[in-house]
């Protein structure tokens, strides 16, 4: 496949760049330069956040033509995540909302069984829907009936940067789902995020991989660098990794007749 | 520590313009203990709830002894990858003051992982300083005859115009601990002005039963905060000498009484400096850490004040925690609590806040006043007509919300004013 062709669609928008970027946790000072290097066509922002009089507001530091990515963090249940989204409507954030509900004040893990709900809710209402969520196969599949347009596994904890703790299920959920799946927290280093494209997965987010960096708009430089080359790895299908002794080039079995 | 030092005999004074009869009385509440009442004993109207989280913080204080702790715990704590109980004491004992910059490297590293470089800011407004109370440390007592004042329904609009003009978009409301000057219809006339005002609003109140918190929540308010003061009974009983404060169980059960009663979030702490603040500091975490397991989307949040020089007593040091000591606080409970919110208030220098909110400090006060009706005369605008209630403590940090901007900005922080949706 050329490259110019590799691009995946949400809601009917096509995006060549398979990096989302967060914006929560670092100065809206370096949120242009963040995007500029990272090559970033979608920015995820917190509703509770662009929802300000403040002088400083961070819809005002996002380059124009960027796809925005509202989420709904604080959100407790699924009526209040629709609220939110309505909300970020309001607000001209577009028609694109990152589900995200959390009942817990500790890990910040996201209530699948709201998820779901709000999915529904929310896509009947035109919405272009990326739920948050913890991998469980039967959740997504729940996700892809209630329309969501991808879904968006955690990697690990948000805010751990451990990276894939979470990999052979979010594997499950590639192998299985015809969306596309976008790994969504716990992705701390560009080598995690490589190897998560590298598995199938059709984007990444992260935030506070960058936000913990010495250098902001350096950082997500890496992070598209790594995606890009894991793209390209699993389009160009990974070579097998031998426990043992090298590969012959010729079929042991070739002899066979 | 020292018992001589436990005791803070220093803070207690008499003031000018006591009647000799009121004398008296204040003497021998100080002077005989057999006059002052149970502080385990509730009071007619006080909710009891079910709950045993008070026993397990006793229990765990009580066990506590901090001297018994050496570098080798304190080594392990920082070489782990979670923070246990155990190693939670280890970070608060003597032991841990030489790691202090290790601690605060962790720390700092936790912070950032959790909230990024964002500080949030807020102003107290204190609509009232009327108390019922004898606490022997605090301004707003009842045997300190300060100007005391409630502020009407116009007056608080007036005070939370001149605020919400500044910029400000949370709001902590306070009064002074009397239920009858300042009645829970009251302050739920408060909460509803300055909801259609800022975007956050808290309340630092007198303790309360659930139906009235239930209350105050359909009023407008989002979180509550109480200070315990001190989590160790015996030296509460000596500092709290009369009143409905002096209930120690029942002001314990306060945040789970707000959080049944639907608030979003609850706000600890201990006024460290009134007992061993090791101890104490042990006794918040687990208070909060208890309540966040039981009520796991609450909204968390940590505070920890030194006492300051108040009206009529000058001299009020915060005894034995020095700026060190706190900051080692700081640093554990950043540790042991990665999630929770940590405030510093005015109390604190401008220095020493500039220093921790790159440590370990989320939220900081700013544009602060800690008396009745002067936001105008600060603000620069005209002062009030009727006059103004005196301060609770003298704050140290008196920046504006524009100054205090401003430094975070130059800190490399990333100032916020809200992050919350009234839902």
């Amino acid at each position: 496949m050329a490259e110019s062709q590799d691009t995946f669609k949400l809601g009917g928008k096509e995006f060549s760049s398979r990096f989302i970027l967060g914006s929560g946790k670092y100065s809206l000072s370096l949120v242009r330069a963040a995007v500029e290097h990272a090559g970033a066509q979608i920015i995820t922002l917190s509703v509770r956040r662009a929802n300000t009089a403040e002088k400083e507001n961070i819809l005002d530091f996002i380059p124009k033509g960027v796809t925005l990515l509202p989420n709904t963090s604080g959100a407790r249940d699924a009526d209040e995540a629709v609220r939110i989204a309505r909300l970020a409507r309001e607000l001209g954030c577009g028609e694109f909302v990152k589900i995200e509900i959390m009942r817990d004040s500790k890990y910040l893990l996201p209530d699948n069984y709201e998820t779901i709900k709000a999915t529904e809710r929310l896509a009947a209402e035109g919405f272009t829907v990326l739920p948050y969520m913890y991998p469980d196969l039967n959740v997504a599949r729940d996700l892809v009936k209630a329309g969501a347009a991808a879904v968006m596994p955690l990697g690990a904890p948000i805010g751990s940067n451990k990276g894939l703790a979470t990999a052979d299920f979010i594997q499950i959920l590639i192998d299985e789902i015809d969306l596309p799946i976008i790994v969504d927290a716990g992705i701390g280093a560009p080598s995690q995020a490589c190897r998560a494209m590298e598995m199938g997965a059709a984007a990444i987010m992260a935030n506070t991989a960058l936000a913990t960096s010495g250098d902001v708009p350096r950082m997500a430089r890496a992070f598209r660098l790594a995606i890009e080359a894991g793209r390209e790895a699993y389009l160009a299908g990974l070579g097998r990794v031998l426990a043992r002794g090298a590969a012959a080039s010729d079929p042991l079995t070739g002899f066979l007749r | 520590m020292g018992n001589n030092d436990a005791k803070r005999s220093d803070l207690i004074f008499d003031a000018e313009g006591l009647s000799p009869a009121a004398l008296e009385r204040k003497h021998k509440l100080e002077r005989d203990p057999s006059c002052r009442a149970d502080p385990m004993e509730y009071l007619p109207g006080m909710e009891v709830i079910d709950s045993d989280v008070k026993d397990i913080v006793r229990a765990a204080m009580a066990g506590y002894d901090p001297s018994v702790y050496t570098a080798r715990d304190v080594r392990r704590a920082l070489d782990g990858d979670r923070c246990t109980e155990e190693d939670f004491k280890a970070l608060l004992s003597p032991a841990a003051a030489p790691f202090l910059e290790e601690m605060a490297g962790k720390a700092r590293a936790a912070t950032v992982r959790h909230f990024g470089n964002t500080v949030y800011i807020f102003t107290p407004l204190y609509i009232a300083n009327h108390c019922e109370n004898y606490c022997v440390y605090c301004g707003f007592n009842c045997y300190n005859p300060i100007r005391r004042m409630k502020l009407d329904k116009g007056q608080i609009e007036r005070e939370m115009d001149v605020i919400a003009k500044s910029g400000m978009e949370e709001v902590l409301i306070l009064t002074g601990e009397s239920r009858s000057a300042s009645g829970v219809e009251y302050i739920g006339d408060a909460c509803e002005l300055a909801r259609s005002r800022f975007r956050l609003v808290g309340l630092e109140v007198y303790p309360m039963n659930t139906d009235e918190y239930r209350y105050l929540r359909s009023r407008g308010a989002d979180y509550v905060t109480v200070f315990q003061e001190t989590y160790d009974v015996e030296q509460y009983e000596k500092l709290h000498l009369m009143g409905r404060k002096r209930v120690w169980p029942y002001r314990f059960d306060a945040q789970e009484r707000a959080l049944r009663g639907g608030m979003r979030g609850v706000a600890f702490s201990a006024l460290l400096g009134l007992s061993d603040f090791r101890k104490d500091a042990l006794a918040t975490a687990l208070h909060a850490s208890i309540l966040q397991r039981r009520y796991p989307g609450a909204e968390i949040s940590l505070s920890c004040p030194r006492l300051r020089p108040i009206t009529n007593h000058p001299d009020v040091r915060p005894g034995e925690i020095g700026e060190r000591e706190l900051c080692q606080v700081l640093c554990a409970y950043r540790l042991f609590m990665p999630f929770a919110g940590i405030t510093v208030s005015s109390r604190e220098s401008a220095s020493f806040r500039n220093g921790i909110t790159k440590i370990a400090a989320t939220k900081v006060s700013a544009g602060v006043s800690t008396g009745i009706g002067d936001h105008a005369s600060k603000y620069g605008e005209e002062k009030s007509a009727d006059g103004e209630g005196d301060e609770q403590f003298e704050i140290s940090d008196a920046r504006s919300l524009s100054k205090m901007y401003a430094d975070l900005v130059g800190e490399g922080l990333q100032p916020v004013l809200n992050d919350y949706l009234y839902l």
